[in-house]
């Protein structure tokens, strides 16, 4: 809706000037988190207690933060283990989401109703608090991170398996196939599945910068990935210590590549659904 | 003085309230059954062993016969149903249990901190209310102008910053370099009591960064909404009758648009809550959200169980409020169906 007000011309997708500097943006950090071990093998968590504390210069891009490690080079490691991060939390999402939905569009009935409760119920919980409990009791690791990403983020890709599953149902070529005398479970797997797991594959990229934020929310709130590891979470934590003592650039500098990033990402997987689905209302939804 | 039509009209809707309540009612009680035995399983599936927590460094001197009674005290080894069965009999007698991290019961841990965390998150949502309705409603009745641009950008921007680097950025400026505002904390080290007006001070940037972090969400919703009732029948008939533009704007069009900012409100609470977690960590305000992530570093799960249980009937509460707010805003809704 918000695409009304632009001229037709405007609209079109690859000339968008918003939609090439994300591109941009996100080819050159992944690129640069990539290349980072490569170019410039230092050891990111090597404590130089010499130099702590310095403001930005061509030594050290973006100064050192309060053990002396290099704000600029720690935080692209820090990016390379958020993303990693993210993108495989969300594909955990995804797979229990798209497993729930499927569950539920075709057993129907009572197990139909019983997980859309289940649903509804941990949709009005606030995840944070959720994902909070959960890494606390198992402790605060990767995987503990992985998983509580994972379990309060598959909510809407099981409505939308859901949703979509069954209103395909309902198509003729569904009844061709039944007609032909296919199996429940081929009808599923070679007739409905290939057109949900493009609605799947969406849903995932979408929720990549959700998992990003919930991993920095929890790595700030020390219940994430161990602090010896560079993450932008961390990183933003640590600099919160620097800050009282006027080092602004330890937190502002990972802070400002995760909006970076994850606002180019949200754009482009944004996008990404306009043009699969024009009905949707042309919002970020983060 | 006799009711009028449209009171009678609006009461009859409204019978059906009660109903609606009790219904409810029966639907929060296993939701929230659901939730602790949820939260049961997860504590018993957690490799922490609560007696070495409790002891604490001490947990390496102390013989294994004093873990073991400290265990038997707690009833920790007890199969599930029966600690659970304990657990709830307790919670339902008003014990809500011993919190390990925090070493005072886990009752008088709510009493003092759920206060500040509804003041925060009340200022906050108050906020963030009214600045959404005039800056989405604005924007969209000039619809492509430098103030419609500016509010999207500034919202898509606002929608990638996590709170708690928005809340580090606003201590940065606001309390560091320019030194207006205090940088954390509920009151002044000297303060012997709470004095509003100092504590005023205090919550004033934790409010603004709260409300600005979910502004968003709230803006670009008024917007859309609104800019799509202005092209409704009513709207269009208002303005061909001459009102002025600021009435059928604020007076029609709005209107129209209220009903599903409602939703929205109550769906959002959610993350209201999550965002007071992280903005009360930053500038150490003694909420609930600051408690819980204290209980969750010193998995402390009589603590974390409360708080969460506590948050889900507070965020049931709001979304049957909403759900009756809804109802005696919009005639079409009733409440007995």
């Amino acid at each position: 809706m918000t695409d009304l007000a632009l001229p037709a011309r405007l609209r079109r997708p690859l000339f968008r000037p918003g939609i090439v500097l994300a591109s941009v943006v996100l080819v050159a950090a992944v690129a640069a988190c990539l290349a980072a071990p490569l170019l410039w093998p230092l050891d990111e968590s090597a404590v130089d207690l010499a130099r702590t504390r310095l403001a930005p210069s061509w030594a050290h891009l973006a100064g050192t933060d309060d053990l002396g490690r290099d704000v600029a080079h720690r935080s692209l490691y820090g990016l390379r283990v958020s993303l990693l991060v993210g993108a495989v939390a969300a594909l955990v999402a995804a797979g229990i989401g798209g497993l729930v939905g499927t569950v539920a569009a075709t057993c129907g009935g009572r197990v139909d109703r019983a997980l859309m409760r289940v649903v509804d119920t941990i949709a009005a919980l606030p995840h944070l608090l959720l994902g909070i409990f959960i890494v606390a009791m198992l402790r605060p690791s990767l995987a503990a991170v992985i998983l509580s990403i994972g379990l309060t983020h598959w909510l809407s890709t099981a409505r939308i398996v859901r949703s979509e599953l069954l209103s395909l149902r309902t198509r003729p070529f569904v009844d061709a196939a039944v007609a032909g005398g296919a199996s429940r479970t081929r009808v599923l797997t070679r007739h409905l599945l290939p057109h949900v797991l493009p609605r799947i594959a969406l849903a995932t990229t979408l929720m990549v910068p959700h998992a990003v934020w919930h991993e920095t929310a929890l790595s700030f709130l020390g219940l994430g990935l161990p602090p010896h590891l560079a993450s932008l979470g961390n990183m933003i934590n640590d600099g919160q210590r620097s800050l009282l003592t006027g080092a602004w650039w330890a937190s502002l500098v990972p802070g400002l590549l995760l909006v970076a990033v994850t606002l180019a990402l949200a754009a482009l997987t944004g996008r990404w659904r306009d043009r699969l689905d024009p009905r949707v209302r042309a919002e970020l939804h983060l | 003085m006799t009711p009028t039509a449209a009171t009678l009209a609006r009461r009859r809707r409204l019978a059906g309230a009660g109903a609606v309540v009790r219904r409810r009612l029966l639907v929060a009680v296993p939701v929230l059954a659901a939730t602790s035995v949820g939260m049961f399983v997860l504590g018993a599936a957690s490799p922490i062993d609560p007696a070495q927590q409790y002891a604490g460094a001490a947990a390496f001197t102390t013989s294994e016969e004093n873990l073991a009674q400290i265990r038997a005290n707690w009833g920790v080894d007890d199969p599930l149903p029966v600690q659970y069965a304990r657990w709830v009999g307790n919670l339902l007698r008003g014990d809500l249990g011993w919190s390990t991290s925090r070493h005072e019961p886990v009752a008088d841990v709510l009493a003092a901190r759920a206060g500040w965390t509804l003041l925060l998150v009340g200022a906050a949502l108050a906020l963030v209310l009214a600045a959404s309705l005039l800056l989405g409603t604005v924007a969209a009745y000039r619809r492509g102008g430098w103030l419609d641009r500016a509010v999207r950008a500034g919202a898509y921007a606002v929608q990638s910053m996590p709170v708690f680097w928005l809340g580090l950025a606003a201590i940065a400026v606001f309390a560091l370099a320019l030194g207006w505002l205090p940088a954390g904390g509920l009151t002044d080290v000297t303060a012997t009591g709470t004095e509003p007006a100092d504590v005023a001070r205090h919550l004033v940037l934790p409010v603004t960064v709260l409300a600005i972090s979910q502004a968003p969400w709230f803006v670009l919703f008024v917007r859309d909404t609104v800019a799509e009732s202005l092209r409704d029948d009513h709207v269009l008939a208002a303005r061909a009758r001459g009102l002025p533009g600021r009435t059928v704007l604020f007076g029609h069009a709005l209107r129209t648009a209220l009903l599903p900012f409602l939703t929205l409100v109550g769906t959002h609470l959610p993350e209201l809550v999550g965002g007071a977690v992280l903005v009360e960590t930053v500038f150490s305000l003694p909420g609930l959200g600051a408690v819980t992530v204290q209980a969750a570093l010193g998995s402390d799960f009589p603590l974390l169980a409360a708080t969460t249980l506590a948050t889900t009937v507070v965020v049931l509460t709001a979304n049957l409020l909403t759900d009756l707010a809804y109802a005696a805003a919009d005639p079409r809704v009733r409440l007995d169906d």
